[in-house]
């Protein structure tokens, strides 16, 4: 019966913390380097957006690349 | 930087604290920033030389509503290899124009964007969609996207001594695409990107163009040319993951891999290493390296030993073996435009990049087409490609 309790307590434990809200491991004011300009994800657009073009219309490869294109241009 | 817990900031860290937030666009429910883009690009290898302007602005309408315009221009002359072998060369223009809207509710961001892109013999239309939310501290940003095209292909033919569209050609493709990505902080100096496509497309997938060639012995030159035939649909999946990490001396280093396949058998492997390096206020040089490599499409052949020889056939370059490397090198240089208060930063940037490509499995038929005698279809040397990609823009922050 205490083995049963126990279990109970333990699985009643484990189910409150995994309720409990993710605790942000780096805060907001820990941010400063990924906040540098250098760090952006896409930090030229239009730049990225053409070159990525240039490899799609050469390659048999496309897509996750993040960027969006239409048309041909595959000449 | 670091504040201690239960120490309350000073106005200037909270102030820092704020364009923290501000400046993460992708890892943040903040809308890009106004922005104006003027770039020059040219491609050149190949026989093809490709040129134009692409003019890129953000604005933001309110602190929701963020609206975007992008117009884009290839000026394209073109006597590649393909052309040489069973057409002639030529000239023209692709012009794209695309909108896009960005609307911030809380910590979700609605996208939208229509695409459209004409030249002489393809029309294509692209609408997209997706939804960003940001969670767990924003730590971590979920993103769901769908993309949709409509393509008109048409086929270009002299008549009279003007080029015009073969009446009797108008084909279509549909193409839709899904994806989910998610951005990771790991650590206060890490970001980490997961991103997955997939992608199916139906219709006419080939280019009315290029031509398969098979061996005949009664051809003088030991070839014949004939049309390529496709698969009508294909699906593929592309999943890709990027870690960018700040290095303590102000730099950024980024790895990237993309695993891609699909239906019709191309495996593909591309890795990229990028670095960037600010110098001092005004200077910040980009370098980087990326490698692909793929495998050929189970219908390609570069010389198919009989006419009919299978149900598809293809011969397009792009969808046989290769590996490529390209090396770019990038500067910019932020200068401040005198009288123009309302321009809060400007930067001129150039950039160049080589790509040399190197395919496993296509051969120069042109060798066989002009010398016959000496080389005998199937035995010339394999093809390979160097381009040189050059982009100058300015760009300018308000």
């Amino acid at each position: 019966m205490r083995t049963v309790s126990l279990v109970l307590a333990a699985a009643l434990l484990a189910s409150i913390t995994a309720c409990a809200p993710v605790e942000p491991w780096v805060k907001p004011y820990e941010r400063e380097h990924l906040a540098d300009a250098i760090m952006a994800l896409n930090r030229n657009p239009v730049s990225s957006t053409y070159l990525d073009h240039v490899f799609e219309s050469r390659e048999g490869a496309r897509g996750a690349t993040g960027g969006v294109g239409g048309g041909c241009g595959c000449n | 930087m670091r504040v201690r817990p239960g120490r309350v900031p000073s106005w200037c860290m909270r102030t820092l604290i704020a364009v923290c937030f501000i400046a993460v666009p992708a890892l943040a429910g903040v809308l890009p920033p106004d922005r104006a883009d003027m770039l020059y690009h040219r491609y050149q290898g190949g026989g093809i030389t490709v040129q134009g302007p692409s003019i890129l602005v953000q604005k933001k309408i309110g602190d929701h509503l963020s609206i975007g315009a992008n117009y884009y221009e290839d000026m394209i002359s073109s006597a590649s290899i393909d052309v040489l072998l069973s057409a002639s060369p030529y000239r023209e223009k692709r012009t794209q124009k695309s909108v896009s809207a960005e609307y911030l509710h809380g910590k979700t961001t609605y996208s939208a964007g229509f695409i459209n892109s004409v030249e002489p013999d393809y029309k294509a239309n692209t609408s997209y969609y997706s939804v960003s939310q940001d969670m767990f501290g924003d730590l971590t940003t979920v993103t769901m996207s769908y993309r949709r095209g409509w393509d008109q292909i048409f086929r270009d033919i002299k008549q009279n001594g003007f080029i015009v569209n073969d009446p009797t050609f108008h084909q279509r493709a549909d193409h839709r695409v899904y994806g989910v990505s998610l951005s990771q902080i790991l650590t206060r100096n890490l970001i980490s990107t997961f991103d997955y496509e997939l992608s199916t497309d139906q219709g006419y997938l080939a280019s009315p163009y290029r031509q398969i060639r098979y061996l005949d012995p009664d051809n003088p030159v030991g070839y014949t040319l004939a049309n390529q035939i496709y698969p009508g649909t294909r699906t593929s999946d592309a999943f890709s993951v990027e870690l960018k990490y700040y290095v303590p001396y102000r730099a950024a280093l980024t790895g990237k891999y993309r695993y891609f396949t699909d239906s019709w058998g191309i495996v593909a492997h591309t890795v990229q290493v990028d670095y960037v390096q600010p110098i001092r206020h005004h200077w910040t040089l980009d370098g980087n390296i990326r490698y692909y490599r793929q495998g050929a499409a189970s219908f390609y052949s570069d010389l198919f030993p009989y006419a009919g020889y299978s149900n598809y056939m293809a011969r397009d370059r792009e969808l046989a073996a290769f590996h490529s490397i390209t090396l770019g090198v990038e500067a910019s240089y932020a200068f401040s435009i005198p009288h123009l208060t309302w321009i809060q930063k400007s930067t001129a940037t150039l950039r160049f990049d080589r790509m040399m490509i190197t395919y496993l499995d296509y051969r120069d038929a042109l060798f066989s087409k002009f010398d016959p005698g000496a080389i005998r279809a199937g035995a010339e040397p394999l093809y390979s490609l160097d381009a040189s990609v050059f982009q100058a823009y300015v760009s300018l922050w308000f």
